[in-house]
C-alpha cells in the first residue's frame, strides 16, 4: 500500500463515509451539511405563470420563481393540455432567451424612472412658467425654429434626465394637444407591433390613439413578414397550421425558415416527425441549423428561390396532369382553385395577351353585381356562373349561393376544343417575352381560355398541337421554367430539382395532400416575395395540399394570432366607442416620412413587364401612392393637407370635404409629404424598438424624421428635416428608440402585469401574471396609458372642447366596399369629445352592442357579453361612461377580450357561424362549440384550448389539429376572392402592368442599375439565433453564449479575399449607411452572401466607424424601403385595403453592401 | 454482487437543435453569482468544434480521467496520490480563464446616464475579472454553429483524413454536456481533502463545500472539464443534477426545460463490484461493452433480493436510460477511453442520411439504400466513433442503422402501405414501434422516470 493510500485509508475512519475498497471512490449518504447551499439556493417561496411579451410567436408559458420578493429565474410550463395520444406533446415550450429573460429586471440596461432630454426639459418649464399654459408651452418651444432645432439636434446624444411622471405626462399631454389643435389628429402616430402576444399592452395604447382620432401604423407590412401572396392567393391575411399538425404531414419543405432558430419551442415535431417516416428538406443559401435535420439540403442562390420552385411546377404539371392524369389532383383544383375559370384575351398587336375574367356582365347578365361573378365551361361546351365568387358575397340575391358547390363539371382546358391562339407572356430573367399558345374558344365577343391553359403556357408545359416556342424537355436551358433553366440562376442542380419535385407530388398523391412547405423571412423579405410565395402555393395548389391537416403552407415569419381577434380588435380601435379608427399602412408611412422616396431616382415603370401598356411611365413611386390614396385604394395619415377638425367644423362636413376635394382647394397630404402642414408630429412608440430594430433605412429616419445626426453619406438637402416634435418610448430597457427619445417612460415588464397570450404556433390562451409589482418608478402600459389620458383630457377639455372629425376611409376587405374599384376614399364624420378621452378609455362603450362586432364579413352581436361584463367588471357610476362595463384594469380588459371573441366564447362563434350559413347556404353546424367559454381565470390557471370560430378559416377542438382552410375544403365555404377560390391567376390592370398576373420567376431587383449600388455582396439579415428581434441582443446571458456583440457572418472566401481574419473588426457600407462589427468567418456560409443577423442594435459594443467617425449603425443601416406598387391596390376583391392584412412590405432583402476590413483600434 | 442504483440520463443528439436552453436555464437556477460567473454546469457546443473549456478533450495535455499502469492497473492520468500531495502548493494542470472564457459586462449605465455629448451613447465591454475594457475574443460558446474555424478540434484531428471543412462538404451536431455523475469519476479520486462524494442512494457526484480546500486537483482530474473552481469562495463546484429537485421527484431543471425534449432520466441499477473491472479492460474500444455488461437488468431476480428501495426498482424497470442504452442499444457514452464509466449517454445524430445518397442517384427512402447511406453519412460515423466508442464505428453503425430503420419503416405505416415490412436492424416489428414511441411520443412522465 502506498502512503498516499494510507492517507486516505485513515481518513475513511474519521469520517462517515464509504470508501470504495480499491480507494477509487467515496460514497456518502445524505445528511451532509456541505450541500445545503444549493438546498438553499433552490428554495423559493412562490412560482407564478407569466410568459413573454412581444414579437415572438412562441406564445410560451413560463413559470417565474420569487424569493423573498424578489424574481430569481424562469423555467418553462409544462402544463398545456393534451393534443392527443398518438402525438408529442406541446411541452415544453420556451427558448434560451425567454429563460434569460428575468436578467433584465434588475439589470443596468432597466429603466426605473421617467427620463426627458434636459435641453427639452429645460426649455419647456422656462416656456410653462413664462405662459401659464402647459399648450402654449409645447407650442412654443416646437414653432421656434431655434429651440426646435436645439432639442432635435439632441436626440440620440444623451443627456437624459430624470423626471416626474407629473412632468412626463403632462408634456406628453401638452404636445397631443398642441398638435390636435394646430395640425390635426391624424399628425399623432402610435407604433406597437404584433398584438397577440401581449394583448391589453397593445391595445391600450392603441385604444388611446384611436380615440383622439390619431393614426395606429400597421406593423406587419412594414416587417416585411406579410406575404402578400396571402391575400393574392386565399383572401385571407395569414394564416397557417399549428405546430403539432407539422406532426401531420408526411413530406416537409423548409424553405427560407431556419425553424431550430426562429421557432425553436416548435422545432421538436420536426424532429420527431422525421422519426414517423417523414422526409424533411431544407432549401437556404447557407448551411443552417435547419439543414443539420434535413434528409436533402438544396443550398439555393439568394432571392432565386422562386426559380426553382416555378421548375418544379413545371415537372408537377407535366407529370401529374399531362404524362398522366391524377385524378386526386384535377378534382382538387376543380373545386378549389381558379383553374378552371375563363381568361379573355386581349388583342395585343397581332397577336393576344390574357386580360380579364370572363364574367356573367360579359355573358349578358344585367344580375345583382355581374361584373363579379366569374365564369367556367362545363363539359358540354356551356359557360356556367358557379356560386361562390365575390359576386354573391355581398349582394342580397347571393344569400345562400356564396358557396363552392359546382353543380358542374367544368372543364379544366378547352384542348381539344378550339383553335389554338399563341399569348404573349412576360418573362424577366433576361429573356424578352414568351410566345406560347393555349387553346381557346369564342363566347359573344370574347375570345377565352381557361387559367389552367394559361398556366401550362407560362409554365412551358408542352401539349400536342398547340403553337408557340416551348421547351424541348427538361434539359432545355433557354426556356423557362424547365429544370435546367433554373440551375445557373439557383444552383441547384436539375436533376434534384426534379427529384423532389416527383416526390413530393407523389407522396401527395399517396397521403391525401400532406405535404407541407414551411416558408419563412429567406423567401418573404425580398421586393418581389409576393412571386417567390406565389410559385410555391402553386406547387401546394396543384398537389391538393392546401386545407389539409399535414398540408400546405405554414408561414412562419412575424405571423402572429390573436386568437380572441374579435374583442382585442374592439378595444384597440376603440370601436366600442367611434368608429372608424384610422388604421394606416406603415411602408408607404415611413417611406414618404422619412423621405425615403426622394433618393428613389428611378422611373415608376422601370420594374413593370416587357407587356405593360406604360401606364406607370413617367411617375415616380410616390405618385403611385398618392394616386392609391385618392382611389380610396389605401388610406394615408395625414390624410389631407388640412385639419380634418377644422373640416369637421363645415355644417356638413362630408359634402363640403368633397366640395374642396373637388374644387381642388383640398389636397391629400401625401402628395406634398415635405409640406410642414403634413408632417407626422407626434410618434408614441410602446412594446417596439422602432430604430433599433425594424426601421429600414433607419438612417434616413434619424436625418429626416427626427432631424438628428445620422450617417447619411449624401443627404438630400431640399428635403425636410427634423419633422416630429414628440418622439415618446415606453420600455422598461434602453433601446435606439429610447436614447433618440424625447421622453422616455419605464415600462413594467411582463413578469409585472396581466395580461393574455396567444400564438397560431399552438391553440391556447395563457395569461401573463405580475409576480412582483412593477418596482422603482416603473408602470405598466396600461397604468401609463391612463395617466397619459387623464393628463391630456385635463388640458384637452379646455383647449379642444368636443370637435367633429372626418376620417377617410379605404375600401375594406371583408366588407362591400370591396367591390368598389377606385370611386375614391369613404369619408365618415366621427364626433370626439377629447375632455372625454380618460373616462372612455377605461369603460366599454355602447357601440359593442349597437353595431355588433364585425369580423371577416360576419357581426357578433354581444348583448349577453355585455350584461355579463358588466357583472363581472362593475358598471361606471357616473360621467359619459355612466351604466357601462368597467374597463379601468388590465385584467378586466383581458376579460372582455375573452367575453367578446369567437374562439374563447362558443355562443358568439355559434351567431357568427349561423351568420356564415345563411351566405353559403351550407351546413355549417357542429363547427362551433356551443359551451366553449374561456374566463380569464381559466388562463391564469394553465393555458386553454381556443375552439373554432369564423375568426378563423380552420377547424380546431381538442382532437383537431388547426390547419387553414379546412373549413372551405370540408364545408364548401368560399375564400374570400374575386372567384371564392385560391387565384393562381390576379386580373387586375396592375398586376398585368407588373407582369404578375400568372406565377413567375422574378430576378433580385438589381440595385446597381437602378440605384448606383457598387457592393457586390448581398447582404441578409436573417433572424437571430440571440435574439428575438432587438430584445435579448442586449442580455448578457445571450451575449455571453455568443460572440458578444455585432456580428457579420461570412464565407471562408470572401474573408480571405478581403484579409479578414475571424474576430476582426470590420466596416460594411453602401449609399444607405454603414455598419461596424466583427466578423465570424465559417464554412458554413456559402460566397458571396453575408449575414448580418436582425436587430442588432447599435448600443452594445458598437465602436465609432472610420468612414463616418460617428457611431456604427443597426443592421436597418444598410437597408432601405422600395414600395412595390401592386401591394397598393385596391377595392378589388380580395386586393383591398385592411390593417396590416394587405400594404407595400418593407423589403430589405435585394441589398448590396462592401466589407472591408477596418483599423483594430477601436474607438467608442 | 452488490447492486447499487444510478439516476442517469440519456440524450438524444439527433433531436438536439443547439438552442441552449438547458444552458440559460441551469446557469440562471444555479450559478449567475460572483465566482461563477464563467461557469456553465450545462454546455452546449457545436461540433465540430472546440468545445467549452477550449480542446479540453486533449487529455495529453489536461491530464484527466484515468490510465491503465503497466501492471494493467487503474491510475489517474494527472498521477497518483501522493504526486498530487506534494504538488499540492503548486499549480495543477489546469485550464486558465482564457482557456473558458474570460467572463465580462458592459457599461449598460452610459445608456442611461451619458451626459449630451457628440454621439450616441453606447454600452463597451469590461472584463468581470479586471474590470478593464476588453477586446472580447472568446466566450462559453465562441464556435457556435461553425462560427469560426472548427479545425482545432482534438476529435476532428484524429478523423482528418475523413473530413473536409468545406461548404460543399459542411456538417455539424450539438452535444449538450453536464456532469457525467461517473461510475469511476476520477474527480472523487484526486481529490486530496476527501471533499468529493458520489451519494450512494443515487449515484450524484457532489461536493463537499464544507470540506472543500480549494486544491482544484479534481478540475485536472476530471477529464470532461466539468468541475469548476470558484474564485470568490475558493471552493469547487460541479453539476448537481439538480440533487434538491431530484429528490422530490422532479427532473433536472436541464431536463425538464429541454425544448427538443431529448433528455431522458430514469435509474439505472449496476454492479458495484464488477465497475473497476470494467474501468480496466485493456483494450479501450471494449469499455463500451464492459460498461454495458455492469449494467443489471432491472427485471432480474437478483435485484429482488438486493436492498432496495421498491419504487427504486419499479422506476429501474420502467427507466427510458435502460432502454435507450442497454435494450435497443441506440445510446453511447462519451468518450469511454476516459475510464470513467461515464453515467450520461447519448443517441448519436443520424441526419442527414438522405442527402449522402443524393449525389448517387439512388432512392434515398429505400431502406437498403438507407444503410449503405450511413457509410457515407455528411456526419462522418468516424467522427462520432472517436466521441462516443473510442472510434469503434461498429457500435456507431448499429445505433444509426436502427434509428434509420426505424424511420424507414414508420414511413411505410404513415403512407398506409399494407404490409410495411421493416428493415433488418436486429429490432422486430414491436421494438421498432416501442422505440419510435419512445424517441417520438414520450411524455413527460415517460422521458423522466425518477
Amino acid at each position: 500500500m502506498s502512503a498516499e493510500d494510507v492517507l486516505l485509508k485513515m481518513g475513511r475512519f474519521l469520517r462517515r463515509s464509504a470508501t470504495s475498497p480499491d480507494l477509487r471512490a467515496v460514497y456518502l449518504t445524505g445528511g451532509v451539511e456541505g450541500d445545503a447551499f444549493y438546498r438553499d439556493r433552490w428554495s423559493h417561496d412562490k412560482v407564478v405563470r407569466s410568459t413573454h411579451g412581444v414579437n415572438c410567436t412562441g406564445s410560451c408559458s413560463w413559470k417565474v420563481f420569487v424569493k423573498d420578493g424578489i424574481i430569481t429565474w424562469e423555467a418553462q410550463q409544462t402544463d398545456y393540455p393534451s393534443v392527443g395520444p398518438d402525438r408529442p406533446e406541446y411541452e415544453p415550450r420556451g427558448c434560451p432567451r425567454g429563460a434569460a429573460f428575468s436578467w433584465y429586471t434588475y439589470s443596468p440596461t432597466r429603466i426605473r424612472y421617467p427620463y426627458a432630454r434636459r435641453v427639452l426639459v429645460d426649455m419647456y418649464l422656462e416656456a410653462r412658467q413664462r405662459l401659464g399654459d402647459p399648450v402654449a408651452a409645447w407650442a412654443e418651444i416646437t414653432t421656434n425654429p431655434e429651440k426646435r432645432e436645439k432639442y432635435q439636434k439632441a436626440r440620440g446624444h444623451g443627456g437624459l434626465i430624470r423626471v416626474t411622471w407629473d412632468l412626463a405626462t403632462e408634456m406628453i399631454a401638452a404636445a397631443h394637444v398642441h398638435t390636435i389643435k394646430a395640425y390635426g389628429p391624424d399628425r399623432i402616430a402610435g407604433f406597437s407591433p404584433i398584438p397577440a402576444m401581449s394583448m391589453v399592452s397593445h391595445a391600450i395604447g392603441s385604444r388611446f390613439v384611436s380615440l383622439i382620432g390619431g393614426a395606429m401604423l400597421s406593423f406587419y407590412d412594414w416587417y416585411a413578414d406579410l406575404p402578400v401572396a396571402s391575400p393574392q392567393v386565399f383572401g385571407d391575411q395569414t394564416d397557417v397550421p399549428e405546430s403539432a399538425d407539422w406532426w401531420d404531414a408526411a413530406y416537409l419543405m423548409m424553405w427560407g425558415a431556419n425553424v431550430p432558430v426562429t421557432r425553436t419551442p416548435d422545432t421538436h415535431w420536426m424532429a420527431e416527425a422525421r422519426y414517423r417516416g417523414q422526409k424533411v428538406v431544407v432549401v437556404s443559401p447557407d448551411y443552417n441549423d435547419a439543414a443539420t435535420f434535413a434528409d436533402e439540403f438544396l443550398s439555393v442562390r439568394p432571392g432565386t428561390d422562386g426559380a426553382l420552385a416555378m421548375a418544379m411546377g413545371h415537372v408537377i404539371l407535366k407529370e401529374f396532369f399531362v404524362d398522366r392524369e391524377t385524378p386526386f389532383f384535377t378534382d382538387y383544383v376543380k373545386r378549389f382553385t381558379d383553374l378552371p375559370f375563363l381568361v379573355r384575351l386581349d388583342r395585343n398587336e397581332n397577336t393576344y395577351v390574357p386580360g380579364k375574367f370572363l364574367t356573367a356582365r360579359d355573358l349578358g347578365s344585367s344580375e345583382e353585381a355581374a361584373e363579379w361573378k366569374t365564369v367556367l365551361m362545363s363539359r358540354e361546351g356551356v359557360p356556367v356562373v358557379p356560386n361562390g365568387s365575390v359576386g354573391f358575397r355581398w349582394t342580397e340575391s347571393g344569400k345562400g349561393r356564396w358557396n363552392l358547390n359546382l353543380d358542374t363539371d367544368p372543364e379544366l382546358t378547352l384542348h381539344g376544343r378550339g383553335e389554338p391562339k399563341e399569348v404573349l407572356l412576360p418573362r424577366f430573367d433576361g429573356g424578352g417575352v414568351c410566345h406560347r399558345g393555349v387553346p381557346v374558344t369564342r363566347i359573344g365577343d370574347h375570345l377565352v381560355t381557361t387559367v389552367f391553359d394559361l398556366l401550362m403556357a407560362q409554365y412551358g408545359v408542352r401539349r400536342e398541337g398547340l403553337p408557340g416556342d416551348w421547351p424541348t424537355g427538361y434539359e432545355d436551358v433557354a426556356q423557362p421554367y424547365t429544370p435546367a433553366w433554373q440551375e445557373p440562376i439557383t444552383g441547384v442542380p436539375a436533376d434534384r430539382a426534379v427529384r423532389i419535385a416527383r416526390e413530393f407530388a407523389r407522396t401527395a398523391e399517396a397521403s391525401n395532400g400532406r405535404c407541407m412547405i414551411i416558408l419563412g423571412a429567406g423567401t418573404t423579405q425580398w421586393f418581389h416575395g409576393d412571386t417567390i410565395y406565389r410559385a410555391f402555393l402553386s406547387l401546394l395548389l396543384l398537389t391538393g395540399c392546401q386545407g389539409r391537416n399535414g398540408g400546405g403552407w405554414a408561414h412562419y415569419v412575424g405571423q402572429e394570432k390573436c386568437r380572441p381577434q374579435t374583442g382585442w380588435a374592439l378595444l384597440a380601435g376603440a370601436t366600442d366607442w367611434s368608429r372608424p379608427p384610422r388604421q394606416t399602412p406603415g411602408t408607404p408611412f415611413w417611406y414618404l416620412h422619412t423621405d425615403q422616396w426622394r433618393y428613389d431616382r428611378f422611373d415608376a415603370g422601370e420594374l413593370t413587364s416587357p407587356l405593360a401598356r406604360g401606364t406607370f411611365r413617367g411617375k415616380h413611386t410616390a405618385d403611385l401612392i398618392t394616386e392609391a390614396v385618392r382611389n380610396g385604394w389605401m388610406p394615408m395619415s395625414p390624410t389631407f393637407d388640412r385639419n380634418p377638425l377644422d373640416l369637421g367644423d363645415a355644417a356638413d362636413p362630408i359634402a363640403h370635404t368633397r366640395a374642396e376635394l373637388r374644387a381642388g382647394r383640398l389636397g391629400y397630404a401625401a402628395e406634398h409629404p415635405d409640406d410642414p402642414r403634413n408632417w407626422p408630429r407626434v410618434l408614441t412608440l410602446w412594446r417596439s424598438n422602432l430604430l433599433g430594430s425594424s426601421a429600414k433605412g433607419d438612417e434616413y429616419f434619424l436625418h429626416h424624421l427626427l432631424g438628428a445626426t445620422s450617417n447619411l453619406e449624401h443627404p438630400d438637402e431640399e428635403a425636410a428635416t427634423g419633422k416630429l416634435d414628440l418622439l415618446l418610448t415606453l420600455d422598461f430597457r434602453m433601446t435606439s428608440s429610447t436614447v433618440f427619445s424625447d421622453i422616455v417612460l419605464p415600462a413594467a415588464t411582463w413578469y409585472e402585469k396581466h395580461d393574455l397570450s396567444s400564438t397560431d404556433m399552438h391553440p391556447f390562451v395563457h395569461a401573463f401574471n405580475p409576480a412582483i409589482s412593477p418596482p422603482w418608478q416603473t408602470k405598466t402600459d396600461f397604468t401609463a396609458f391612463h395617466l397619459i389620458a387623464r393628463a391630456f383630457s385635463d388640458l384637452a377639455k379646455e383647449h379642444l372642447g368636443v370637435r367633429r372629425d372626418v376620417v377617410a376611409v379605404a375600401h375594406q376587405h371583408d366588407t362591400p366596399g370591396e367591390l368598389a374599384r377606385d370611386v375614391g376614399p369613404d369619408l365618415k364624420l366621427v364626433e370626439r369629445d377629447y375632455g372625454a378621452i380618460a373616462e372612455k378609455l377605461a369603460a366599454l362603450g355602447p357601440l359593442t352592442e349597437k353595431l355588433g362586432l364585425p369580423v371577416k364579413g360576419v357581426t357578433f352581436l354581444p348583448d349577453e357579453e355585455v350584461a355579463w361584463l358588466g357583472q363581472r367588471c362593475g358598471l361606471v357610476p357616473r360621467g359619459v361612461a355612466k351604466g357601462r362595463p368597467e374597463l379601468d384594469t388590465d385584467s378586466k380588459c383581458c376579460e372582455a377580450i375573452l367575453a367578446l371573441s369567437g374562439v374563447s366564447n362558443g355562443r358568439l362563434a355559434a351567431q357568427g357561424f349561423r351568420q356564415l350559413a345563411e351566405r353559403t347556404g351550407t351546413d355549417l353546424d357542429g363547427l362551433a362549440h356551443e359551451g366553449h367559454r374561456i374566463v380569464f381565470s381559466d388562463t391564469q390557471a394553465r393555458p386553454v384550448h381556443v375552439a373554432a370560430s369564423p375568426e378563423w378559416s380552420g377547424k380546431e377542438s381538442h382532437d383537431r389539429r388547426y390547419a387553414p382552410f379546412t373549413i372551405n375544403v370540408e364545408n364548401g365555404k368560399p375564400w374570400h376572392t374575386l372567384t371564392g377560390r385560391m387565384h393562381f391567376f390576379l386580373d387586375h390592370d396592375w398586376m398585368h402592368e407588373y407582369g404578375e398576373a400568372l406565377p413567375i420567376y422574378r430576378p433580385p431587383l438589381d440595385l446597381a442599375a437602378l440605384l448606383g449600388e457598387t457592393g457586390t455582396l448581398r447582404y441578409l439579415t436573417p433572424h437571430s439565433k440571440w435574439s428575438i428581434h432587438s430584445e435579448y441582443q442586449d442580455n448578457l446571458l445571450m451575449l455571453s453564449l455568443s460572440r458578444g456583440g455585432p456580428t457579420i457572418w461570412m464565407s471562408v472566401e470572401d474573408a480571405a479575399r478581403i484579409g479578414v481574419a475571424d474576430n476582426d473588426w470590420i466596416e460594411a457600407v453602401n449609399r444607405n449607411g454603414v455598419v461596424v462589427a466583427r466578423a465570424i468567418v465559417s464554412h458554413r456560409m456559402p460566397p458571396g452572401t453575408v449575414y448580418m443577423h436582425h436587430a442588432q442594435d447599435r448600443l452594445i459594443d458598437v465602436p465609432k466607424s472610420e468612414a463616418t467617425g460617428r457611431r456604427g449603425g443597426i443592421h436597418n443601416a444598410l437597408t432601405r424601403v422600395l414600395i412595390k406598387p401592386t401591394h397598393m391596390i385596391g377595392g378589388y376583391a380580395q386586393l383591398s385595403y385592411a390593417f396590416n392584412y394587405l400594404g407595400p412590405t418593407g423589403n430589405q432583402r435585394d441589398e448590396l453592401t462592401t466589407i472591408r476590413r477596418r483599423s483594430q483600434e477601436v474607438r467608442y | 454482487m452488490r447492486i447499487m442504483a444510478q439516476i442517469a440520463m440519456v440524450m438524444n443528439l439527433d433531436k438536439c437543435i443547439g438552442c441552449h436552453t438547458c444552458s440559460v436555464t441551469c446557469k440562471q437556477t444555479w450559478t449567475n453569482r460572483p465566482g461563477v460567473e464563467y461557469v456553465w454546469f450545462n454546455n452546449v457546443e457545436t461540433r465540430p468544434g472546440q468545445g467549452y473549456p477550449r480542446r479540453y478533450e486533449d487529455q495529453d495535455r489536461w491530464r484527466g480521467g484515468w490510465t491503465l499502469n503497466r501492471k494493467g492497473k487503474l491510475e489517474l492520468r494527472a498521477g497518483g496520490r501522493l504526486r498530487k500531495l506534494l504538488t499540492i502548493f503548486a499549480n495543477p494542470i489546469m485550464p486558465s480563464i482564457q482557456d473558458y472564457y474570460e467572463p465580462w459586462t458592459y457599461d449598460y449605465e452610459n445608456l442611461t446616464n451619458a451626459p449630451l455629448s457628440s454621439d450616441i451613447p453606447v454600452a463597451p465591454p469590461r472584463s468581470l475579472i479586471s474590470g478593464e475594457p476588453t477586446k472580447i475574443s472568446w466566450s462559453a460558446n465562441w464556435d457556435d454553429s461553425l462560427g469560426g474555424d472548427p479545425s482545432p478540434d482534438p476529435v476532428l484531428a484524429q478523423v482528418s483524413d475523413q473530413v473536409k471543412l468545406s461548404f460543399e462538404e459542411a456538417f455539424m451536431f450539438y452535444l449538450p454536456r453536464i456532469c457525467e455523475h461517473c461510475l469511476n469519476p476520477s474527480c472523487v479520486a484526486s481529490c486530496p481533502s476527501g471533499a468529493l462524494y458520489k451519494r450512494e442512494e443515487d449515484g450524484i457526484v457532489l461536493v463537499d463545500q464544507d470540506r472543500c480546500r480549494g486544491w482544484r486537483m479534481c478540475v485536472t482530474g476530471c477529464p470532461y472539464k466539468k468541475m469548476y473552481f470558484n474564485h470568490k469562495t475558493g471552493k469547487a463546484e460541479k453539476c448537481t443534477f439538480c440533487y434538491p429537485r431530484v429528490e422530490v421527484g422532479l427532473p433536472t431543471v436541464c431536463s425538464e426545460t429541454c425544448v427538443g425534449r431529448l433528455r431522458y432520466l430514469g435509474v439505472l441499477l449496476y454492479d458495484a463490484d464488477r465497475v473497476s473491472a470494467a474501468a480496466s479492460v485493456p483494450d479501450e474500444r471494449d469499455l463500451y461493452e464492459a460498461q454495458l455488461d455492469v449494467f443489471i437488468d432491472p427485471d432480474d431476480p437478483a435485484v429482488a433480493s438486493a436492498d432496495l428501495p421498491p419504487d427504486w426498482v419499479e422506476a429501474a424497470r420502467r427507466s427510458p436510460v435502460y432502454q435507450l442504452i442497454k435494450k435497443y442499444r441506440i445510446a453511447l457514452p462519451l468518450h469511454p477511453e476516459y475510464r470513467t464509466l461515464p453515467m450520461v449517454w447519448y443517441v448519436p445524430p443520424l441526419s442527414p442520411v438522405v442527402d449522402a445518397l443524393a449525389g448517387t442517384g439512388h432512392d434515398g427512402e429505400d431502406a437498403v439504400n438507407l444503410f449503405a447511406a450511413i457509410e457515407a453519412l455528411r456526419i462522418p460515423v468516424g467522427y462520432l466513433a472517436e466521441l462516443f466508442t473510442a472510434g469503434d464505428p461498429a457500435p456507431v453503425n448499429t445505433a444509426l442503422r436502427r434509428l434509420a430503420a426505424m424511420r424507414s419503416y414508420m414511413r411505410a405505416v404513415n403512407l398506409g402501405e399494407p404490409h410495411p415490412v421493416p428493415p433488418d436492424a436486429g429490432l422486430s416489428e414491436d421494438e421498432l414501434r416501442d422505440m419510435y414511441r419512445l424517441l417520438a411520443l414520450a411524455r413527460y412522465d415517460e422521458r423522466y422516470v425518477i
